[in-house]
């Protein structure tokens, strides 16, 4: 992974700016001993590391205005930090950088009910905030795999999504305001309880933007009723094609699903070893489910299950109880889990026209055999968002590297299918190279001119989702 | 300066009547949602058609100058429709044409469904637009979850043509339900009427239409047929204590109710100007209270509040200081000169704002002035 050389300048004023770093926060908010440091090294890509100059864990958006201030004025760059899940290495420091991690900002501000919205600091994790709206009967829709750990700061900047996405949709869709601090430390106050924005949609942009235009400190968020209840009907195939195929019968049927999950065999043996959820042994399994009242789920499950025999499933098996639900969810949620058993692994997260589904998953076939790296697949099939997993054993010399080759192998696939690089994780430094296969120049300018405006020197996490050739002039001007 | 209306038939003359361009242009899809900068007229209507409609995938690609009408069908003919319900201007403006695909885009245009579908730019996931310095770029794409790279596509709608002319449009589409009903609570005031609204939309029943006005409170509730009829009678249940609520279960009467709240057509044919506040529900009644309007329209759950006064009003200046922004939607060219047709912003945001403008189109060739 290249990265750009670190700018001595900054290097050399470690101590003069960890003591600036001093006079605006407690002590205790800032952290320059190296073995502490240590510990933001990485996030979850963590085959890439690099401690970063100091890190700062402010408890106000006051702080953190006073830290970008500061920085900006040093020509410091700083990378913005939720709880360090992101799996393409969004929050990755640079030895020349001051990670501002937002985890002391955790609060509930404001709960509304009648408004359905709810009001938080950023560094709030995002299962604790459907926790927190549980007992009036609302929750937050978008639930990425990590909700345990993950913040809604990085949820922002990823623009993450779930697997209940199909139907309520992802960060974005359920954003309705931010606090943000611009590098040069002014606190801008975007959207709000309101469902939408007057002029340019400023906050639709913020969102997704990975933590290059600015640092997020508080969020309005849209809370929705739970519904009466929720079935799902596992449904076992024979081939990855055919299981494609009733995908897009069941979305033609008009019936909407909240999730439709799918697994391959490789990844239904692994989750088999690890989480014994009871799978059938088969090429490719769905998972769907659907959400209203008894009488609401048997009559959508019934129109799913007629879709289903359609396509001659090997079993299907629906749910009688809140326990066997658990255990056909059991085993897809154990999926990273179970890989990780087998070894090391790449999460890949292309997304693809759904009708090209049995298309691109011959394709991951064929290239796997290529570069003899076994690939199991587990993904959001209504969105078309996979996840291929890549195996790898990082402890044979070169394997890696030919891991990620293969990685962007699939992704370029995904994108010639007229697809995407990423759905739901992000560009950050893992996919930063890549962004030349989706997009044109004129493309990627445009967006850079985005931060050019809003970061005009380029300090905020300046090495991330643009390729560095293609931000050299910008960042070395800065 | 010539009347005559620029009309490229593709993207590559679309530009280079942009590099062209001397001065300001007025960005034109169908003409039909007013507001429109001065300067020659520059048309995007030649630039129509459908590309891509994939049922199974949920995905319709269309060009920006396919007419609203002819996306509409094409998607009907599948059993689906654009989820966000987009306003007809014309009865309230009192324009004619036909509205396009990008008009819509370009002016956010989302109608009752917004609280449950969202807006616009919620269902949209690709963008193809032509730039001030005549560069055309493409954000997004056809597939419905994408993090690659800036979401320039949110920018991009409702932005009114100030950052680029848009040529290409890919939108999210869902189900058309096999049916819908309204039910109706008569009498209640304004206070009462947004309370009802809250406790439906806090229900799990999925209300996708919340609206106030006339003395009518009225909710929708979408769906297969014995699930709307579920629902609605669980929901009369749960709104027992605002009144005993009738339902309309016809569905070609309820679609009635829902066009009219979604073109405002009650005042259509009113003399006066025409506002939208939006705000958060709750706030919704006081607004009301302080506009002092002839006549009010609450949709959105009590958040989006039409006001009808007399014509030159300043609304701003009669509510203060509030949370959230109104814009003057039809009022004459003069009250909206001298009142600004957008709310102003905070400093901060309309120096990004204008920072991005200054960067899509640096010569200020593109609707100048409209949005700030
Ligand atoms: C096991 C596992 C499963 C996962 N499953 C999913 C999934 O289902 N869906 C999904 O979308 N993602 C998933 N992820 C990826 C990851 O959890 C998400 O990207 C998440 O949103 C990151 O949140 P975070 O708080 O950990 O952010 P971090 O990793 O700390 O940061 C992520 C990005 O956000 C920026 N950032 C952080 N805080 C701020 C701030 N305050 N202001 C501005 N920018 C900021 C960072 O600079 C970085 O670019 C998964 C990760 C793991 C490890």
């Amino acid at each position: 992974m290249e990265m750009p050389a670190p700018n001595p300048s900054v290097l050399s004023r470690r101590a003069q700016i960890a003591a600036r770093l001093r006079e605006v926060l407690p002590a205790d908010a800032v952290i320059d001993d190296p073995v502490e440091t240590r510990a933001y090294e990485c996030d979850a890509l963590t085959a890439y590391r690099c401690p970063p100059l100091a890190v700062v864990l402010p408890a106000s958006t006051q702080e953190v205005a006073a830290v970008l201030r500061l920085c900006n004025r040093e020509g410091v760059p700083v990378v913005p930090r939720g709880a360090g899940t992101s799996l393409a290495g969004g929050s990755m420091p640079t030895q020349d950088s001051v990670v501002l991690g937002v985890a002391r900002m955790n609060a509930v501000l404001e709960t509304d009910y009648d408004n359905r919205t709810i009001r938080v600091q950023a560094g709030r994790t995002n299962l604790s905030l459907s926790d927190a709206v549980a007992e009036g009967g609302f929750f937050y829709a978008p639930d990425p795999s990590s909700q345990l750990a993950c913040a809604i700061a990085g949820n922002i900047a990823m623009n993450a999504g779930g697997a209940h996405c199909l139907k309520y949709g992802v960060t974005t869709n359920n954003l309705l305001g931010a606090t943000v601090v611009l590098m040069d430390g002014t606190v801008t106050e975007i959207g709000g309880a309101h469902l939408d924005a007057p002029g340019l949609d400023l906050l639709g942009v913020i969102c997704g933007s990975e933590g290059q235009l600015g640092v997020v400190t508080e969020a309005v968020l849209r809370i929705l009723p739970a519904p009466e209840g929720a079935r799902p009907v596992l449904m076992a195939f024979d081939s990855s094609e055919v299981a494609g195929a009733c995908v897009a019968d069941i979305i033609r049927a008009g019936v909407l699903p909240v999730a439709i999950e799918f697994m391959d065999g490789p990844c239904i043996r692994a989750c088999e070893d690890f989480a014994h959820a009871g799978y059938p042994d088969c090429a490719a399994l769905l998972i769907v489910e659907v959400e209203g009242s008894e009488a609401e789920i048997d009559m959508q499950l019934g129109l799913i299950k007629q879709v289903a025999r359609g396509h001659s499933p090997q079993e299907v098996r629906e749910s009688a109880s809140p326990e066997e639900s658990a255990a056909i969810w059991k085993g897809r949620k154990s999926a990273f889990g179970a890989m990780g058993r087998l070894g090391d692994y790449i999460c890949l997260d292309g997304t693809i026209p759904v009708s090209a589904l049995p298309q691109v998953l011959g394709r991951i076939g064929a290239l796997s055999q290529e570069y003899g790296l076994r690939v199991a697949n587990v993904f959001h099939a209504g969105d078309g968002n996979m996840h291929p997993l890549i195996l790898f054993d990082a402890n044979t010399p070169g394997e890696l590297e030919r891991a990620e080759a293969l990685g962007a192998e699939i992704l370029r696939a995904c994108v010639a299918a007229g697809g995407c690089l990423t759905g739901e994780h992000g560009v950050g430094v893992e996919k930063r190279d890549l962004m030349v296969d989706q997009f044109s120049a004129a493309d990627m300018e445009a967006q850079m001119r985005v931060k050019d405006v809003f970061d005009p020197r380029w300090l905020l996490n300046p090495a991330k989702v643009f390729p560095l050739a293609q931000s050299q002039a910008r960042r070395a001007a800065g | 300066m010539s009347a005559a209306v620029l009309t490229p038939a593709d993207e590559g003359e679309l530009a280079e009547a942009i590099r062209d361009a001397r001065g300001g242009l007025r960005i034109l899809g169908g003409g039909t949602r007013g507001a429109g900068a001065p300067g020659p007229a520059l048309s995007v209507a030649g630039i129509a058609g459908v590309t891509l409609h994939e049922p199974g995938a949920l995905t319709l690609v269309a060009r920006a100058g396919t007419p609203l009408a002819d996306v509409e069908a094409a998607l009907v003919e599948e059993g689906q429709r654009l989820p966000f319900e987009p306003m007809d201007h014309r009865a309230l403006l009192g324009t004619e044409g036909a509205p396009t695909i990008g008009g819509v885009v370009a002016a956010n245009v989302s109608g009752p469904r917004r609280i449950q579908a969202g807006a616009c730019r919620d269902s949209l996931i690709g963008v193809r637009f032509v730039d001030g310095t005549g560069a055309a770029i493409s954000n997004g794409g056809r597939v419905m979850k994408n993090v690659t790279g800036y979401d320039l596509v949110k920018l991009m709608a409702g932005s009114r043509g100030t950052l680029g002319v848009l040529t290409e449009l890919s939108f999210k589409v869902l189900p058309a339900p096999e049916t819908e009903a309204t039910l109706i609570l008569e009498g209640l005031s304004d206070a009462q009427a947004v309370a009802a609204l809250s406790a439906a939309l806090g229900t799990p029943f999925e209300v996708s239409g919340a609206a106030h006005g006339a003395g009518r409170t009225v909710l929708r509730i979408e769906g297969f047929t014995d699930s709307v009829a579920y629902r609605a009678g669980r929901l009369r249940t749960a709104l027992a204590r605002f009144g005993d609520a009738t339902a309309e279960d016809d569905p070609e009467r309820s679609r009635a109710i829902w066009r009219a709240i979604r073109d405002v057509t009650d005042f259509a044919d009113r003399p006066g100007d025409v506002w939208r506040v939006s705000v958060k529900p709750t706030d919704g009644p006081a607004i009301a209270a302080r506009a002092g309007a002839e006549e009010t329209l609450f949709d959105w759950g009590g958040g989006l509040v039409w006001l009808l006064v007399p014509a030159g009003t300043d609304l701003r200046a009669r509510l203060g200081d509030f949370a959230g922004h109104a814009t003057l939607v039809r009022a004459d060219a003069a009250t909206h000169a001298e009142l600004g047709t957008f709310h102003p912003e905070p400093a901060p945001l309309a120096a990004i704002a204008a920072g991005l403008r200054a960067k899509f189109d640096p010569r200020g060739v593109l609707n100048p002035g409209l949005m700030g």
